[in-house]
């Protein structure tokens, strides 16, 4: 295939020129994708970490569910975004559709149930441990809660990295709810997908080794900052 | 010397939960069929320094679990100062574990988190903590991570974080049985200190000769019983079960 | 704690930053088809409107089945795709105030050079949609309900062919838009109906070219459709009927005659013929 050597090609030359749309499209890709998980990560830090310290009936059906909704397709989200966003939605009035709000939105729902199934799982990990001394002190629930986030925050990094690898990897999602508006809603992977249908397979796939160096850039800088960091408090 | 902890307050303005007199009855735990405590009755008064001692398997551990509520029995009770232990506040208890635990973060801050959980006022908490290191000779790695610190080390930030809330009593399991012969003394010495200071001390060993050096009171555990209990000095020189005295003269027990 | 603080400001500000992009100016939602957009129309026509106006355009591309559905719900001002019965119908209902032509292209037949159904340089669409069933020659389909789609299915309908029978055979449905449907062709030597616009901005060919072209039955026209304010009180009636009176003026269809992709004409302007 001659596409592989045109796509190095044009990934070179989109970074080497700065081109101001690949800028916008990377800088939007990013703003989305980041603050789907930080917002994603306030409700699944906490509903991972109670549901590996709580002991309640139905527990096990939960964590099915949670594993199981880290493989809800994104296009299902998005579907069901769109459906809610509609004008026709319960949520219409608010006229988010075709926003990056409804980007994140839609990226936040993909990215909960892997953020809050790592966490219920590293957290269950250091609660074998500290279980015990924490309740000889007197630490209640909530309180165990904390110090279990705390104390494995950066082992949680990792379910952070891997909620941003699915938001800025999936596609069908935020083209349903953002509509790949051009300057508005456009990101990563809906471009690509638009080149993809234009043909312009090189193209494409440059976006796409972009994307790629990207994911990588994002990766290598947290695990500097989980071994720099982690080894101050961790030893 | 620290000073005797006032016992209806801790001397923290928040009331901290009363325990002593500790007291166990009828205290009964099934495992798989396996019988670990078969009808323990204990009281652990204002005073002594206690040691649990027995072989291996005997459920000196588990008793202690069972007295500070991290394990419930399967029959029989526990009750704190006379009334039922519940969560609602910070029990003015200190337990150090075979393997310590700590916390990741730096050796102060370990210390610092047990008196926040106490309820000591933020401002007091810097103060205590550097004291509590200085009492326990480990002010100089007070900012090291707590889990880079040697065994022993750990061992004895273990027991100052158990101490820097000022509990009424100190249970300890087993705390030397990973460590060597230096180690262990450094332990030995820092838990007389706080029993000199007036904390009541329970400690669960099976080494015969940490018992002689330690305890004032020993509760011999058998087969999930307490064979034996009473002074140190009639304990080791006039047993009067069979059990205790072939454990003592080093003799294999059934 | 500090640290937590230093994260919750950064989520705050990446927030912040996207709402200030998010408070645009004057803008108006258009449902629209992949085919205007692919073939890269909207890039060079709406900068004039917008300059003139002031008012931006957003285009949400998708099928135009898909694209009425989302009109209907509300979602956008104005619906601009190719399937004609299927927008009046749309108005017909309430859906939108009036349709107006604006332009059209033309739907060619592409297949591989090697032309497995001997159609190539026909003028006939109907007689090459026999010939390749005959023959049992691949076709990609969309199968997305498009106005592509609808064009598609009407021509197998009068060639007198049940070519859903043979679904999963010669007859291949994709189920994606046009340009994932070229694509597929490429990769497989069929055959497929495209408009002509998107096929002449299409970078992929592969060994493909226009085999069947210039068939009366093979028009493609565009409407154009005000969501109606009516129906939906939020929609941008002033702005979106602005939009649509630009579309349909000298100036706009001037514009829309005037683009062009290697020296060929995409659309031809036809409003109020």
């Amino acid at each position: 295939m001659q596409d592989f050597g045109a796509a190095f090609g044009e990934a070179f030359r989109l970074v080497a020129s700065l081109d101001p749309d690949l800028v916008e499209i990377v800088g939007l890709s990013l703003r989305v994708s980041v603050s789907a998980v930080l917002a994603a990560a306030l409700i699944g830090l906490p509903l991972g970490a109670a549901l590996a310290v709580a002991r309640f009936p139905g527990r096990g059906v939960a964590m099915v569910a949670l594993n199981s909704l880290m493989g809800l397709p994104p296009v299902v989200v998005g579907l069901l975004i769109y459906l809610a966003l509609s004008r026709a939605g319960p949520l219409g009035p608010l006229g988010l559709l075709y926003t990056p709000w409804a980007m994140i939105l839609a990226q936040m729902v993909l990215v909960v149930p892997i953020i809050a199934a790592v966490t219920r799982q590293t957290v269950e990990d250091l609660k074998d441990e500290y279980e015990e001394q924490l309740r000889v002190l007197g630490v209640g629930t909530a309180g165990m809660v904390a110090t279990l986030l705390w104390d494995a925050r950066f082992s949680l990094l990792t379910a952070l990295l891997a909620g941003f690898g699915r938001a800025i990897a999936e596609v069908g999602a935020v083209i349903i709810v953002g509509g790949n508006i051009d300057h508005v809603t456009r990101v990563m992977t809906t471009a690509i997908a638009l080149e993809t249908s234009k043909g312009d397979l090189a193209l494409a796939l440059g976006l796409g080794l972009i994307l790629l160096a990207l994911a990588i850039g994002v990766n290598a800088a947290v695990m500097t900052l989980r071994r720099t960091a982690g080894h101050a408090a961790y030893g | 010397m620290r000073p005797t902890a006032d016992p209806e307050t801790g001397a923290d303005g928040r009331a901290q939960r009363r325990v002593l007199p500790i007291r166990g009855a009828g205290l009964a735990i099934r495992r798989a069929g396996r019988v670990l405590l078969d009808g323990v009755d204990i009281e652990i008064v204002p005073g002594p320094l206690t040691v649990i001692m027995g072989p291996n398997g005997a459920g000196k551990s588990l008793l202690l679990r069972v007295l500070a509520t991290l394990v419930p029995p399967d029959a029989g009770t526990v009750t704190w100062a006379g009334t039922t232990p519940g969560r609602d506040r910070a029990p003015r208890l200190g337990f150090v574990f075979q393997k310590p635990v700590m916390l990741r973060r730096s050796a102060i801050d370990n210390v610092r988190y047990a008196l926040k959980v106490a309820g000591v006022p933020r401002a007091e908490r810097d103060r205590r903590a550097a004291e509590a290191l200085v009492e326990g000779g480990l002010s100089r790695l007070a900012g090291s991570p707590a889990r880079v610190l040697s065994g022993g080390e750990q061992q004895r930030l273990a027991i100052v974080r158990a101490l820097a809330t000022r509990p009424e009593v100190l249970l300890l399991d087993e705390p030397t049985a990973n460590l060597d012969p230096s180690a262990t003394l450094a332990i030995e010495t820092q838990v007389r200190d706080a029993h000199r200071g007036g904390t009541t001390v329970v400690f669960v060993t099976h080494d015969l000769g940490q018992a002689r050096r330690l305890a004032d009171e020993v509760a011999f555990v058998h087969h999930g019983r307490i064979a034996e209990r009473g002074p140190a000095d009639r304990f080791f020189n006039a047993p009067s079960s069979e059990a205790a005295r072939a454990f003592i003269e080093g003799r294999l027990l059934p | 704690m500090r640290r937590l603080g230093l994260t919750l400001f950064t989520a705050a500000t990446l927030l912040g930053s996207l709402a200030a992009a998010e408070a645009a100016d004057r803008f108006i939602t258009v449902q629209s088809t992949t085919s205007t957009q692919n073939s890269g129309l909207f890039e060079a026509i709406l900068p004039t409107f917008t300059a003139k106006t002031g008012i931006e355009v957003r285009v949400v591309a998708v099928g135009t089945g898909q694209a009425i559905k989302n009109a209907a719900n509300g979602d956008g001002d104005v619906l601009f795709v190719h399937a004609k019965a299927a927008e009046q119908k749309f108005v017909a209902e309430g859906g939108g105030v009036e349709r107006f032509d604006v332009m059209y292209n033309d739907f060619v037949i592409v297949g591989p050079t090697t032309d497995p159904a001997q159609v190539a340089g026909g003028k006939d669409a109907i007689a090459a949609l026999r010939a390749i069933a005959a023959a049992g020659a691949a076709f990609a389909s969309r199968g997305d309900d498009s106005g592509t789609d609808k064009k598609e299915k009407s021509l197998w309908k009068a060639a007198g062919i049940d070519q859903a029978k043979a679904s999963g055979g010669w007859y291949r449905e994709t189920g994606s838009g046009m340009g994932a449907t070229l694509n597929t062709a490429v990769g497989m030597d069929a055959y497929a109906l495209t408009d002509r616009a998107t096929w002449i901005a299409f970078k992929n060919r592969g060994d493909h070219a226009i085999v069947v072209e210039g068939d009366p039955t093979l028009f493609n026209q565009y409407g154009v459709i005000l969501v109606s304010p009516t129906r939906h009180p939020h929609v941008k009636a002033a702005d979106g009927q602005a939009f649509v009176d630009w579309l349909l003026s000298d100036e706009g269809q001037a514009a829309i005659n005037a683009y062009q992709i290697d020296g060929q004409q995409l659309f031809y302007a036809n409003a109020g013929t």
